[in-house]
């Protein structure tokens, strides 16, 4: 049952054939079956998902169910949901219960989907390996002595090890491209503005999108129509309508015109999963699409403009966490001074520290210049690079990761390493583009990722393309062994 | 050494809308704490900030009285400081681009002369919560009522040169909120409160010498004291060989004196940066252009018109304006009056306004309605009753006896006019005292007030003081 798609549940779901309380209970023993190892539900809401889905099984009853009406589906702790425990993967919100629902949480439910739980990330979204959860490493399904990327990396694991059919995520700089990448499912970035981002806990405001994780770009499409549209609650969600994304996904690709940057196939691209572009590439050709070199010169300065915006947002956005209002609170402050260093110094993990550093000293007087006026500045030309590719292309290829999965703790002593895992996503955030991971092959087992971004507000083209790749070939469909 | 006083005045006006500045949270003063801060207000994780639109029009509302510039784009920063009750660890403020800029007002000082004070800048903010330490033991109280409070913070230019004219600078921008309808102006609810930024140099010295700022001034008496303390403070450091340091300081009222503040944090660094919860606040000309058909008629529009209009001195004019109140208070009066504009003039500014000090009320709550006070200027100008006697009838009015016309038939005040009753009451005077009589034609002509004053007391001052005159004239040579 866990291996069906979206389409064949809603059916299965109407016709009858199982309940969504059957269904939902076949997850939850999954779960519990599974994730010990894997690590990648921190919060398991049983009760809750049951009697979601009893609720969903009368509206099935009646014949008012949509597509996700009955589906089970995990959420990323980062996306607040009421009366249940909202962590962010940090031990700042271990204890905190949101009293309201994130926009994103509230159209899930209002579309009938189940939760089944929340899941594991890096601390507050920062990092590229699901290492720095207050909770520990989410382990990637694949091979369990390598990571599922991050910062979703528990949604990515849970999808791929088939623990729930679809889970939601946020890409703040590849968030949810590169642990798609690495665990060999499909993730969408939307393009910035077009998912409500309230009661999605802020990591970088101008960068966090929140997205779909799904087996197939079908099944993404799906949870995405969800997820997407305008929310007066949020004033940079865009007020414009949302496309049908499942009814543009059969369209030809013939005359499709594709950019290949050469900024993303230059030295620092392993060379297995460089000829895996190629295949991708070529399987491209035979759907009827021509491919272009295109250049991204600015692209190059992506990961150290990332490395100002991201934490100088983020010092700001995490000051809210004081110890005062919710969250941790150190025992028996002496003071003021005590009650907010304490707080922060044991609520808060080494790298979200690391990240608050930077960002505080990028924005101090004196340094505001020279770093965070500098790189908005960049950030700008980065976008002008884009916007001026899509004039002569319709959607860029490329890698999503240099690599494959690597082993748990090879990069978590060395910042600047991990930083480069997502050379190839952040320029995509930067830009505000919605972009899209699709896996494309195996390099030694392990999955790898086919990047593609699409030009503002053309997340249907990327899934259409990813579609119509989908259809001729089965990398979204290989299982990793012990989850099938 | 003689010395220069530099004075600059940050105001912050609490903007009248009935929900707060990102959120749909009440404004309304004087709630149970925290029964009116939403999850946006308690700056909880994943919230977001939305814009009140009716800030906007407010604030441009001021720029546009102000011969400001109504900026096209402004844009709404972080000025991250912790504090606990600044529930985000930033307010959100405006920092580079403020949405109005470079204006000015005139002042009125005493000499009745002006002096144009140049406005740097007026910005949107949100307001921050209260600490509360009283009824707390070893802990602080946090009440967010107020976060997320609308305020427009107005900076002035170093203009002024004596505490008076920061106290008519003052006086004059509280007038203008509440002319615009954009603040209550009620400074004991802190909705128009200020920060006065002083420094002193040797008379005739070009640059400024360093400011002490003095944070959170709620009236105008107090900003005179605190300025003047600080003044003398500061004269007394550098005659002693000392030197100022830049500094915020508090003003204690109850000791008369100001002293240094303990600071939000440490080291001074806001970290200001564009908030990227909210878009650029962008205006066009059709709607700049609309506010400015709201505009109401201005204090010195107005001062003019009463000129021109009503005859009044330039004075009486300054006084009439200086509040939107009085202002209407006073024509309401003068139009019940009959057009009695003079009158009513020197009524507002002195029986009403005397009243309205001894008793510490605003002409608002008067107890003597501007139509009642203009029913009592119609029967002084046609001569139903004197001047003298108006004054007996306004206060029967303060004690709630009824209008004018009431108290005068209630109380028989009517004056007498007729020449025939006034005659009898003089002839009676004049055979009960016929020494003075005797007197006054012996050239004794003072005895005329004396007279008088005898007929007066026979009517209790009712008869016509004219009348009374003629007649004893009359009487007293003719017989």
């Amino acid at each position: 049952m866990h291996q069906k798609s979206l389409s064949e549940l809603a059916a299965g779901l109407r016709a009858g054939e199982f309940t969504s309380e059957s269904l939902t209970s076949h997850f939850l023993d999954r779960i519990k079956r599974l994730d010990g190892e894997l690590n990648s539900v921190v919060t398991l809401t049983e009760a809750q998902a049951l009697q979601a889905a009893r609720e969903a099984d009368q509206r099935i009853a009646a014949g008012n169910a949509g597509p996700l009406t009955g589906i089970p589906f995990l959420h990323k702790d980062i996306f607040c949901t009421e009366g249940i425990r909202t962590s962010c993967g940090s031990r700042m919100l271990d204890n905190f219960e949101a009293p309201y629902d994130a926009t994103v949480s509230e159209k899930l439910k209002q579309a009938g989907a189940v939760m089944l739980g929340k899941t594991n990330m890096d601390e507050f979204a920062m990092g590229s390996s699901n290492e720095t959860s207050f909770y520990g490493p989410v382990k990637n399904p694949w091979d369990r002595e390598r990571v599922p990327g991050g910062s979703s990396g528990g949604s990515a694991a849970a999808v791929a090890a088939r623990l729930a059919p679809i889970a939601t995520g946020t890409d703040t700089g590849g968030s949810i491209r590169q642990p798609a990448a690495l665990c060999g499912i499909t993730g969408l970035k939307p393009t910035y503005g077009r998912v409500s981002r309230y009661g999605m806990i802020a990591f970088a405001s101008s960068l966090d999108q929140g997205g779909p994780f799904a087996g197939s770009a079908a099944d993404a499409a799906v949870l995405l129509q969800a997820m997407a549209g305008f929310d007066p609650r949020d004033s940079t969600s865009l007020d414009r309508p949302v496309d049908d994304y499942t009814a543009g996904l059969e369209q030809d690709l013939d005359g499709l015109v594709i950019g290949l940057p050469k900024e993303f196939f230059d030295e620092g691209l392993d060379t297995e999963v460089r000829a895996v572009m190629e295949a991708a590439v070529d399987e491209y050709r035979k759907l009827g699409a021509t491919v272009k070199e295109i250049s991204l010169p600015n692209s190059g300065l992506s990961v150290p403009v990332y490395y100002v915006v991201a934490p100088a947002e983020c010092s700001s956005n995490l000051s809210r966490m004081d110890g005062v209002r919710f969250g941790h609170r150190c025992e028996n402050p002496k003071d003021l001074d005590d009650l907010y260093t304490r707080s922060r110094g044991e609520g808060f993990g080494a790298e979200v520290k690391r990240r608050i550093m930077i960002g505080t000293y990028a924005l101090s007087a004196g340094y505001y210049d020279a770093y965070y006026l500098k790189a908005q500045q960049i950030r700008r030309l980065i976008r002008d690079d884009f916007v001026k590719a899509f004039e002569d292309v319709d959607v860029i290829m490329g890698p999503t990761s240099p690599t494959t999965a690597f082993k748990l703790g090879e990069k978590a002593d060395d910042p600047v390493t991990m930083y480069l895992s997502d050379i190839y996503t952040i320029a995509v955030n930067l830009a505000g583009l919605p972009g899209m991971s699709i896996p494309a092959g195996l390099v030694n087992g392990l999955p790898v990722g086919l990047q593609l971004i699409g030009n503002y507000f053309e997340e249907g083209r990327l899934l259409n393309v990813a579609h119509r790749y989908q259809q001729v070939t089965d990398w979204h469909t290989q299982r990793p062994a012990g989850y099938a | 050494m003689e010395w220069e006083v530099v004075i600059g005045l940050e105001i912050h006006a609490q903007l009248s809308t009935t929900s707060k500045i990102f959120s749909g949270a009440s404004t309304a003063y004087g709630a149970e704490p925290n029964t009116q801060a939403c999850a946006v207000d308690l700056g909880l994780p994943g919230v977001l900030p939305v814009l009140n639109e009716k800030v906007v029009e407010l604030a441009a509302r001021f720029g546009l009285a102000t011969h400001s510039t109504v900026a096209k784009r402004s844009v709404f920063a972080r000025k991250n400081y912790f504090y606990p009750d600044l529930p985000k660890g930033y307010q959100i403020s405006q920092f580079e681009l403020p949405i109005v800029h470079e204006g000015y007002i005139d002042i009125d000082l005493d000499d009745d002369t002006t002096r144009r004070i140049g406005i740097t800048r007026a910005h949107l903010e949100e307001d921050a919560g209260k600490s509360l330490h009283e009824g707390f033991v070893g802990e602080t109280g946090i009440d967010l009522n107020r976060a997320g409070t609308p305020l427009l913070e107005i900076v002035s230019e170093p203009d002024m040169r004596s505490a008076k004219q920061a106290v008519a600078y003052m006086k004059k921008i509280h007038a203008l909120v509440r002319y615009l309808d954009i603040c209550d102006g009620n400074m004991q609810e802190g909705s128009f409160r200020c920060d006065a930024n002083v420094s002193i140099r040797p008379k005739g010295q070009k640059e400024f010498g360093t400011r002490t700022e003095i944070k959170n001034i709620n009236s105008f008496r107090f900003v005179e004291r605190a300025i003047n303390f600080e003044v003398e403070r500061q004269i007394d450091v550098i005659e002693g060989g000392g030197k100022i340091v830049q500094e915020t300081r508090l003003y204690d009222s109850d000791r008369d004196e100001t002293r240094p503040m303990r600071s939000k944090e440490e080291a001074n660094d806001y970290r200001y940066f564009p908030d990227p919860d909210l878009l650029p606040v962008i205006l066009d000309d059709d709607f700049i252009e609309s506010v400015r058909k709201t505009l109401p008629e201005l204090p010195e529009a107005k001062r003019e018109r009463f000129i021109s209009e009503y005859g009044l001195s330039h004075r009486d004019a300054v006084v009439l304006t200086s509040s939107r109140e009085m202002a209407d208070y006073f024509e309401r009066a003068t139009e019940t009056s009959g057009g009695e504009g003079k009158l009513a003039a020197n009524w507002v500014s002195g029986e009403l306004s005397g009243l309205l000090n001894r008793e510490g009320i605003d002409i608002d709550a008067s107890p003597v309605t501007a139509e009642q006070l203009g029913g009592l200027l119609k029967r002084i100008s046609d001569n139903t009753i004197s001047g003298k006697i108006a004054k007996q009838v306004f206060e029967a009015m303060c004690q709630g006896e009824g209008d004018a016309d009431t108290v005068i038939e209630k109380k028989g005040l009517k004056q007498i006019t007729d020449s025939g009753a006034i005659e009898k009451l003089v002839r009676e005077v004049l055979d009960r005292n016929p020494k003075q009589v005797e007197q006054y034609r012996g050239g004794q002509e003072k005895l005329l007030g004396f007279f008088v004053g005898q007929v007066m007391k026979a009517t209790q001052g009712k008869a016509n003081p004219g009348e009374v005159n003629k007649i004893l004239k009359q009487l007293l040579s003719g017989d």
